[in-house]
């Protein structure tokens, strides 16, 4: 079964049109939500356009992805106004457009950086928590959003946002509403690194190049393991390692490693 | 090997490792790909020397379910005579442990196959359901009293009448599968359960395989009697005298088969 989208019918839009916006450098995806004017409030386009990205970064030559916001904002959440103008369901609306999103970021066997350039809140904070790494700007906010109209952290957030926190803090911060800065964000552990507002493309670009150059299948095995690794009791956990390491001594990057470690030199890693 | 064959099979010492092969299809089950399965599967079965056998798809994909071109173009008539249901029966009168591989789809026809098998082992992302009822039937390859028997009338229920999937891990809470392995372990710990299996008194394997699939058979008593009589037949072999004896002489048995 082909991955690659069909052509569209009509003729494609300017890559500024669209609501979703890859590029690539190496071995790396940015994937960038682009509905500057709306601080990348997410509706069903967005949605589609996010989808096809995230299956973009699949491909076995990407070993890195970065997400992030055009313009000031990084993601506030739901667009409301499509809320307002098309009321179906939000349960469906969550099943259908949400979730799969969620979903596939946990699931891409690769690191996957959130460079968060603005204002996260909402579903956008939820999105940003669902990566595997933070890194914000020193002017980013984190807001829960949720409960300030009455909702639940969705998207994912219950569960990351918990599992960042513990339940102590996330309680009280998610059901207050209140906004955080990026400095009480990185002292509470929700974001691993803090930078200047300039400086955050060239610090992101280099640690996502950094991750591109690891062995993927070894940071693809480390993801999955932690990922479970507060459900699964000890001994399950101890047999998955077992299961995984013997898989990880099978690939080019554990011979590149030795080798490169016996040879007292840098190792050169292909992701395979 | 043929790698163009639709089930590439491979012995490896006392275990047998079958891989269904269409993999565009996703080894969807067409009529072609069930007699050569059953062909090759009763091959080994003849093959006292093969004391257990895998049976897989690919990472991917165990089997997605049946050829649906081949299905929308049969008449019943068709189907009566391809004689599907003897390739089934030919699985599942076979004496020789079977352990399913099932990584990725495990669906329709891919999951009755699956539960044809003695044992299964899912990686983490097996995904097991019966979507038949999506294209207005149901499933025909023993998929409605597998479910039932093995998972309880709710699971079934739901299952079949929704065409939801289940995880691996909620397969294993159903009582479908008994393991669930890595991802990237789905072969290599099915090989492994089946090295262990082929290591053990094959008179005993076979005969308490028969006991466990005769459970669903019989009211409890006559069960009961059943594996009485197994367990009389087990301890007239050679391999139960080697067997016990080798325990209190803490040693490792060495089996012969007889």
């Amino acid at each position: 079964m082909s991955e690659v989208e069909s052509a569209s019918p009509t003729p494609p839009p300017t890559q500024e049109d669209e609501p979703v916006l890859t590029s690539r450098a190496g071995a790396v995806l940015t994937i960038t939500l682009n509905r500057p004017d709306k601080l990348n409030a997410l509706n069903a386009d967005l949605h589609k356009g996010f989808a096809a990205a995230l299956r973009e970064a699949r491909a076995d030559d990407i070993r890195a992805v970065v997400i992030t916001g055009a313009g000031r904002g990084f993601c506030v959440g739901q667009d409301l106004t499509e809320f307002r103008d098309a009321p179906d369901d939000i349960a469906d609306r969550l099943r259908t457009s949400y979730h799969p999103n969620i979903l596939a970021i946990r699931s891409l066997e690769k690191p996957v950086i959130a460079a968060v350039n603005g204002a996260a809140a909402g579903a956008g904070l939820s999105l940003a928590c669902a990566c595997d790494v933070r890194i914000a700007a020193d002017s980013a906010t984190f807001v829960p959003a949720f409960i300030n109209i009455g909702l639940i952290p969705d998207s994912g957030g219950s569960f990351f946002i918990h599992r960042l926190l513990g339940n102590a803090r996330a309680f009280e911060w998610m059901a207050s509403g209140r906004r955080l800065t990026a400095a009480r964000a990185h002292a509470w552990g929700l974001v691993n690194e803090v930078v200047d507002d300039d400086e955050l493309p060239s610090r992101v670009a280099e640690v996502a190049a950094t991750f591109a150059t690891l062995p993927t299948r070894g940071v693809a095995m480390t993801k999955r393991l932690f990922d479970g690794a507060g459900s699964r009791t000890l001994e399950e956990q101890l047999e998955l390692e077992a299961q995984m390491q013997s898989a990880a001594t099978k690939t080019a990057d554990f011979r590149e490693g030795v080798a490169a470690f016996l040879e007292k030199r840098d190792p050169s890693f292909t992701g395979s | 090997m043929n790698t163009d064959a639709l089930v590439l099979m491979e012995r490896d010492g006392a275990i047998a490792v079958v891989l269904l092969n269409r993999p565009k299809q996703l080894n969807a089950l067409s009529t072609e790909l069930m007699d050569e399965l059953a062909g090759a599967l009763k091959d080994l079965d003849a093959d006292e020397e093969i004391r257990a056998i895998v049976i897989g798809g690919s990472e991917r994909a165990f089997a997605a379910g049946a050829d649906i071109d081949e299905l929308s173009r049969a008449t019943p008539i068709d189907l009566l005579y391809q004689r599907r249901m003897e390739n089934w029966e030919v699985i599942r009168n076979l004496w020789t442990p079977l352990i399913a591989a099932v990584s990725g789809y495990c669906l329709g026809g891919g999951c009755e196959l699956a539960l044809t098998c003695d044992i299964v082992i899912a990686s983490e992302t097996a995904q097991l359901g019966q979507p038949e009822t999506n294209l207005g039937i149901i499933p025909g390859a023993g998929g409605t009293q597998r479910w039932a028997r093995v998972a309880g009338k709710a699971i079934a229920m739901d299952v079949i009448l929704s065409g939801r999937f289940l995880s691996a891990r909620e397969a294993l809470a159903a009582g479908l599968v008994s393991r669930v392995v890595a991802k990237e372990a789905w072969l290599d710990e099915a090989k492994r359960v089946a090295r262990a299996i082929a290591a053990k008194g094959p008179v005993g394997i076979r005969l308490a395989k028969d006991a466990v699939d005769r459970a669903y058979e019989s009211p409890l008593t006559l069960g009961l009697e059943y594996e009485r009589r197994a367990l009389y037949l087990a301890f007239a072999s050679e391999d139960a005298k080697e067997g016990l004896n080798a325990f209190l002489e803490k040693r490792a048995a060495q089996f012969r088969g007889r």
